[in-house]
């Protein structure tokens, strides 16, 4: 922002950078909690209720309790790569953060003061997409440090899995741009309206539930956690790892979901717009409110993240892969020709770009679907049987 | 010096001890982080020069995505830490390194000369003034590049089906279809 003297943006960016550290740490122990205790309320059970109220203060035993524990390192690993693999998968998670716009902008001795980090940054979305394709190297380094076949198993799928998802993920937000005209954050969050009709989840609705499903993935929750299937591979990549840089591991999950969910809010939930709720007071107040409802939609959707993760069985490999490549990625490449196509043949009418994107994207599921029942080699699923292939061989 | 040029110092040096470290590091593994270290130099360089859009499709291309490819060959093709061929095989590669390495030197000396000589380049490198967007770049792309880009994505689509086309195993249909009679009975 030019319009700042250098002091205030300094004095500005640093209260920012602060607050949105502090915020995404204290965010990772509330997530730990409510997992916890929304699991235990979603299984009836209780969940950890004796530290502080409710259990509230469980997280900082649970830290205490980590940073106490022996930091084991055990002897066949590749000691640097294993030091470093946490901070490679936590460092992208927490910088990513810095260009999603937490409010609309507050006015503090007669400076407006855009609520982001990076304000005005040309590239914003890319900027995101950038980071998080970073985090992969985290895991694979981990897995690979790690000396253990079951850490590089678990491993080689989560990095497949992420580069798989990651393509879904790019795809699926380019309606929003083309919407939007920008590539900036904070004008996508304000290109949208005050009323949750004018979202864009409502308009690219399928783009929307890609992008969702993609961001699960990518932040390895469950149905998508084959990484950590503990039947099959113990714990996958961080097998090896104790004490705080599995801790680390945790909180790199914790905090990639939290700013999963700000991204997604920002991108189609309508950023800090709720019903004109936002305008309400001076312009100190209003970019106050702003961020709490932004605060409020980031928390409502990472309560999904949990309530998803008790609801669903984790997929199979090959279930994963088709539905990611074989139903997400044509949905998500449907909505670009799509929007594209309408918003130049009607002018960019919204109503008739959201029911396009939702009837193309059922016609495309319907034949991808149709495709896959019909072209099903059945030879891929049952158990195979002890020397067929020596009597195919003689049959043919 | 203002800022910028600190700035630039500070990427440079990361730049070239990451490309140094890279032909340096015994293991392939840290060869190719370094590899990713230079890469994010290079991106800061990009922005330094107003470049926002390439800096970011350098790290989302290269560091992002090239760069795991070649871990992932590293790893699973399981290339240790071992001896670099024999010595008369050194031997040979030495020549012809010694050959690259002479060509090479002697164009960054011909164009340090040649920039320091004409004052209109260190002009021109100096840090754009205004950022060239993202939708200048598409504007760019869509209109006066049309072709090549069309081109360009034509070959990679071509590149795509080719390796499919390698790596898939068409089974024949009779064999399938015998195994289901088979697995029936």
């Amino acid at each position: 922002m030019g319009d700042l003297p250098l002091n205030v943006l300094l004095l500005s960016s640093a209260v920012k950078i602060l607050v949105i550290a502090h915020l995404l740490i204290i965010g990772v122990m509330a997530m730990i909690w409510a997992e916890r205790r929304v699991s235990g309320w979603m299984q009836d059970r209780l969940g950890p209720n004796r530290v502080g109220f409710q259990g509230i203060l469980q997280p900082i035993a649970d830290g205490i309790k980590f940073l106490l524990k022996e930091d084991l390192i055990p002897n066949h690993v590749d000691k640097p790569l294993y030091v470093l693999a946490p901070a490679m998968l936590l460092i992208p998670a927490m910088i990513t953060v810095a260009v999603v716009p937490f409010g609309s902008a507050i006015e503090i001795a007669g400076y407006t003061i855009p609520m982001q980090i990076a304000p005005g940054l040309n590239i914003g979305v890319l900027y995101i997409l950038a980071i998080t394709s970073l985090g992969v190297y985290g895991v694979v380094l981990g897995a690979w440090a790690s000396n253990n076949k079951y850490s590089l198993l678990g491993g080689l799928r989560s990095s497949a899995q992420m580069i798989s998802y990651e393509l879904t993920l790019g795809l699926a937000i380019i309606g929003v741009l083309m919407l939007s005209s920008s590539l900036r954050l904070e004008d996508i969050a304000k290109e949208q309206g005050a009323y949750p009709w004018q979202w864009n989840f409502l308009i690219h609705l399928p783009a929307f539930l890609a992008f969702t499903t993609a961001m699960f993935a990518e932040t390895n929750r469950l149905p998508f956690d084959l990484a950590e299937a503990e039947q099959e591979l113990v714990a996958g990549y961080h097998t090896e790892y104790s004490s705080m840089k599995f801790a680390m591991f945790f909180m790199a999950e914790y905090m990639n979901m939290i700013v999963g969910s700000a991204v997604t809010v920002t991108l189609f939930l309508g950023g800090w717009h709720f019903f004109g709720l936002e305008n309400v007071g001076g312009p100190v107040w209003s970019g106050l409110i702003s961020f709490a409802i932004f605060f409020a939609k980031t928390a409502l959707f990472l309560f999904i993240f949990i309530w998803v993760r008790w609801t669903l069985p984790r997929f199979r490999y090959d279930q994963l892969m088709n539905l990611g490549w074989k139903f997400l990625l044509p949905v998500a490449l449907s909505s670009i020709v799509v929007t594209g196509l309408l918003w130049v043949t009607t002018d960019g009418n919204r109503l008739i770009i959201g029911i396009g994107n939702v009837v193309v994207a059922f016609i495309v599921v319907a034949v991808v679907g149709g495709l896959l029942v019909m072209n099903k080699v059945p030879e891929a699923s049952g158990p195979k049987i002890a020397g067929l292939d020596e009597l195919e061989s003689e049959v043919s | 010096m203002n800022p910028e040029q600190v700035l630039f110092f500070v990427f440079g040096l990361i730049a070239l001890a990451g490309a140094i470290s890279v032909i340096s590091f015994r293991h392939p593994i840290y060869s190719a982080l370094a590899l990713i270290i230079t890469f994010f130099a290079q991106a800061g360089l990009f922005v330094l020069l107003g470049a926002h859009f390439v800096a970011a499709a350098q790290v989302i291309v290269y560091a992002g995505a090239i760069m795991v490819l070649f871990l992932f060959v590293i790893m699973l093709l399981n290339l240790g830490r071992r001896d670099p061929g024999s010595a008369a095989g050194r031997g040979k590669w030495k020549g012809i390194a010694v050959i690259l390495g002479i060509l090479f030197a002697a164009e960054g000396i011909y164009i340090a000369v040649n920039a320091l000589s004409d004052n209109t380049a260190v002009a021109s490198a100096q840090p754009a003034a205004e950022s060239v967007t993202t939708y200048d770049i598409g504007t760019l792309l869509f209109s006066k590049y049309l072709l090549p880009f069309e081109v360009t994505s034509l070959i990679l689509l071509a590149a795509l089906i080719g390796v499919i086309v390698l790596v898939k195993r068409e089974r024949p249909r009779t064999i399938s279809r015998i195994r289901i009679s088979i697995t029936r009975d």
